[in-house]
């Protein structure tokens, strides 16, 4: 043969590679085959820009925390406060670290921060904002998830892959809301009950409010919309006679930090 | 050329081995690490980013400062840095390792990490990151060692090495300018929406990167018969200097606007890192530390006679590389993420664990430094023979 | 050139040197074999002798004793299910999570039509494990028998009901 051993070498690594990388593409351009079978559920929900109303003239502290209740119960949330097992007690420093949240309530200072006034009306002040992820329009999140396991639907929902996501936590830093939480470790222990129709999280997946796809896809309204006892709409923003078009159309609403261009799509009537 | 590193003094070995163990005692916490999850850290919901994306940003200066001494020898004909691009090649090469290895620690799903290429998503900045740090390391990889090999051989370098070359010098500045993208465009993140992060982040890397090599050429001189030259290390004094006082320049001119203007969204994060906020301010003497020795050391620098004594050259840039490593560090991750979106202070400190996994991966960079050191330094030496 | 006589890298003469032929350094040779042949064979030497009992995976759940006999059919035929489960389900988490269905509209296709006609929701924990409710007996027998360790159940709940002799007829 008038080969010698460097060029053997040489071709040897350069096809394999070929074949390695020629297989793999083949891999990832061949369509799926279940594709083709899936369709919606007639009941489905669709919606051109999803987007939630919350009218906290309605809304109350017992209410809201039926909210928060209904979301974390049917999204298996891990409650830090009670472990299943209570030799499994975190502290508070750890509490506030590992916390996680989809939907929880806070004041107006903190809801709004930036647009505070020292004298302002005293109803507002001692106001609970239900707060959650806003599905932004425009969303710095899904801008930096380098693998976009965070993602937007032509609906409108910022939507979470959490078989996809790396645990790189970029989103969180580029959320300018502080809606998502991050499972900082196993959350099982810490799921009293654990809804079986819906998964649990694994550690180093990041998470946060989806608008309840899973229920809108069966044509059912989010769980916090139901627990609210109608102080929270959810609608289509497109659809010139939904009720969130009327809301937004006869009352005032304000936003979260609507000045950073994400276009938050979580309305408040105060 | 890898049999130099097998050869060796009682104390290389003994360097080696205490580094290996430091590595492995890393390696023993991220176990637990990878088991528990990253609770076991003292990042949060609020503080998301911690020690470890910290170094990584970092050590992505020290790698891109290699160009610091590339440049002059290659584009401008600077025969004396001949002498030392290989030395700042290596120092590259170990430092791009570290930022990778801290990347790995510091994900939630490292199983995972494949995704990033097999969904390339070019509109986020971390894949860009990944790609271009990847590249440099295997350009360093790539023309260090032909260098080195052809040095050696006394043979001319092949002619693709130097497009090798020619590319590498602006990939250094770019790998660092794509780490400050990842910060500088979150809307949420007031202390770090600023155009100035990347030109601060460059002047930076290029006064600690250099620093560090000062110090690497003086250690080299003293343990081995290779000797990098005088002139060679009062011209990276010289970079050292015009580098330190840019960033301190630069530093002074984000404190006008942030504090000029007093808008809260920039002035709370700046008021918390030097003044506390909500009586918390766990970085106050660190801030203030870090930013008057900086200052302190630029103006040190600029008298020839503090960098012609070799003795206080080499205080002043262990002042440097200190002050510049909290200030980009710790600094510049509790900084953004305290106060919080809520305009909560939530702060942050690393666990034990986080530390000893950070002093394994320092460990294991070091490692591979003393290792591609010694071979360097052996042929060098074996050259000059 | 003379027999003894060899050019070097660095262009010089030098002698050939003359080394008697033996096999050197045996010690460490041989050790070195012994330990890579014990590290080879060290899962098979313990294991010699023994045998695993063939997979057993039992059908006979509350729930699919309650279909008809000709109704106990999984969403697919089981030759296909045996072949491509592991596939289907990629696919189903691929159209349900992030819209990929052909269905047509903007929001996930969570139905699943099968070749005959019946339409199923696609979802591991409430269809799958609805009918297939004894993983330990189920799924685990064959991943455990090839050593396979999916990781759905990280996540998906398998809504564990072993089967009794007495649940059965």
């Amino acid at each position: 043969m008038g080969i010698d051993r460097r060029d053997f070498i040489k071709i040897a690594g350069l096809s394999t590679l070929l074949g390695l990388g020629g297989k793999s593409a083949l891999e990832l351009l061949r369509p799926g085959q279940v594709e083709a079978a899936m369709e919606a559920e007639p009941q489905a929900l669709k919606a051109n820009r999803w987007c939630m109303v919350v009218d906290m003239r309605k809304l109350d502290e017992q209410t809201a925390k039926k909210c928060r209740e209904a979301c974390h119960k049917i999204h298996n949330v891990p409650d830090f406060r009670n472990p299943v097992d209570p030799k499994l007690q975190v502290s508070d420093e750890e509490f506030v670290r590992w916390q996680v949240k989809w939907i929880w309530t806070d004041s107006y200072d903190h809801a709004f921060p930036g647009e505070t006034a020292p004298h302002m009306e005293e109803m507002i002040e001692h106001l609970q904002f239900l707060l959650l992820c806003n599905h932004c329009d425009n969303p710095p999140c899904v801008r930096v998830c380098p693998t976009k396991a965070t993602f937007r639907r032509e609906d409108g929902i910022v939507m979470m892959d959490m078989h996809r996501c790396i645990g790189c936590r970029f989103c969180m830093a580029g959320c300018p809301f502080g809606a998502r939480s991050f499972n900082w470790r196993d959350p099982r222990p810490f799921i009293k009950e654990e809804n079986p129709q819906y998964p649990t999280r694994e550690i180093g997946v990041v998470e946060k409010c989806t608008f309840c796809a899973e229920r809108l896809a069966k044509g059912q309204m989010p769980a916090c919309v139901e627990a609210s006892q109608g102080a929270l709409s959810f609608g289509d923003l497109g659809d010139a006679k939904s009720q969130v078009r009327e809301l937004l159309r006869t009352n005032f609403a304000i936003r979260r930090k609507p000045y950073l261009g994400t276009n938050p799509q979580v309305y408040y009537i105060v | 050329m890898l049999e130099n590193a097998f050869t060796g003094s009682k104390r290389y070995y003994g360097l080696l081995a205490a580094l290996l163990a430091l590595a492995g005692i890393g390696a023993i916490f991220y176990a637990r690490q990878f088991t528990f999850g990253l609770g076991i850290t003292g990042m949060g919901r609020d503080v998301s980013w911690g020690f470890y994306v910290a170094q990584f940003t970092y050590l992505v200066g020290v790698a891109a400062s290699a160009m610091m001494v590339v440049l002059p020898y290659y584009l401008h004909d600077y025969k004396a840095f001949g002498r030392v691009t290989i030395l700042g090649e290596f120092l590259a090469v170990a430092a791009v390792t570290m930022c990778l290895l801290f990347i790995v620690v510091d994900m939630g799903r490292p199983d995972r990490v494949l995704n990033v290429i097999k969904y390339a998503t070019p509109h986020s900045i971390l894949f860009w990151d990944m790609i271009v740090l990847n590249v440099y390391l295997l350009l360093n990889i790539v023309i260090g060692w032909n260098i080195l090999e052809c040095e050696r051989n006394s043979a001319a370098p092949p002619h693709w090495v130097k497009i090798l070359i020619y590319i590498s010098i602006p990939w250094a500045p770019s790998i660092h300018t794509v780490t400050a993208f990842l910060y500088a465009g979150l809307p949420g993140r007031g202390y770090w929406l600023t155009a100035v992060l990347a030109p601060r982040f460059l002047s930076s890397a290029f006064c600690s990167g250099p620093a560090l090599l000062i110090l690497l050429c003086l250690l080299v001189r003293k343990f081995s018969k290779f000797d990098p030259g005088k002139e060679q290390i009062q011209t990276l004094a010289k970079i050292v200097t015009y580098a330190v006082l840019i960033n301190v320049f630069l530093f002074l001119c984000e404190i006008f606007t942030v504090y000029y203007s007093q808008i809260p969204d920039h002035l709370l994060h700046f008021q918390y890192l030097f003044y506390g906020l909500e009586g918390k301010g766990r970085m106050i003497p660190i801030m203030w530390f870090s930013i008057i020795g900086m200052s302190a050391a630029a103006l040190l620098m600029v008298h020839p006679e503090v960098r012609k004594n070799e003795n206080t050259l080499a205080w002043v840039c262990g002042l440097i590389i200190l002050t510049t490593y909290l200030d980009k560090g710790l600094g510049l991750m509790t900084g953004g993420f305290v106060p919080n979106p809520f305009e909560k202070v939530i702060e942050y400190w690393p666990t034990m664990p986080e530390a000893l996994i950070t002093l394994g991966i320092w460990a294991l960079g070091f490692f591979i430094l003393t290792v591609l050191y010694k071979v360097a330094i052996s042929i060098k030496e074996e050259v000059r023979a | 050139m003379e027999d003894n006589q060899i050019r070097n890298e660095f262009g010089n003469f030098a002698e050939k040197p003359v080394v008697p032929k033996k096999l050197y350094d045996f010690k460490y040779i041989g050790l070195g074999l012994l330990i890579f042949f014990a590290l080879v064979l060290s899962p098979i030497l313990p294991n010699l002798g023994k045998t695993v009992a063939a997979p057993d995976p039992k059908l006979d759940t509350p729930a699919i004793q309650k279909l008809a006999e000709k109704e106990r059919k999984c969403v697919m035929p089981t030759d296909y299910m045996r072949a491509n489960h592991m596939q289907m389900l990629v696919d189903w988490r691929e159209a349900v999570v992030r819209s990929k269905g052909a269905g047509g509209g903007p929001v996930d296709d969570r139905m699943f039509v099968n070749p005959e006609g019946k339409k199923y929701l696609a979802s591991l924990s409430n269809t799958c494990m609805e009918c297939h409710s004894n993983k330990s007996q189920f799924c685990d027998q064959c991943h455990n028998y090839v050593a396979v360790t999916p990781n759905c159940w990280g996540c998906h709940l398998d809504r564990e009901q072993k089967v009794t002799k007495a649940e059965t007829k």
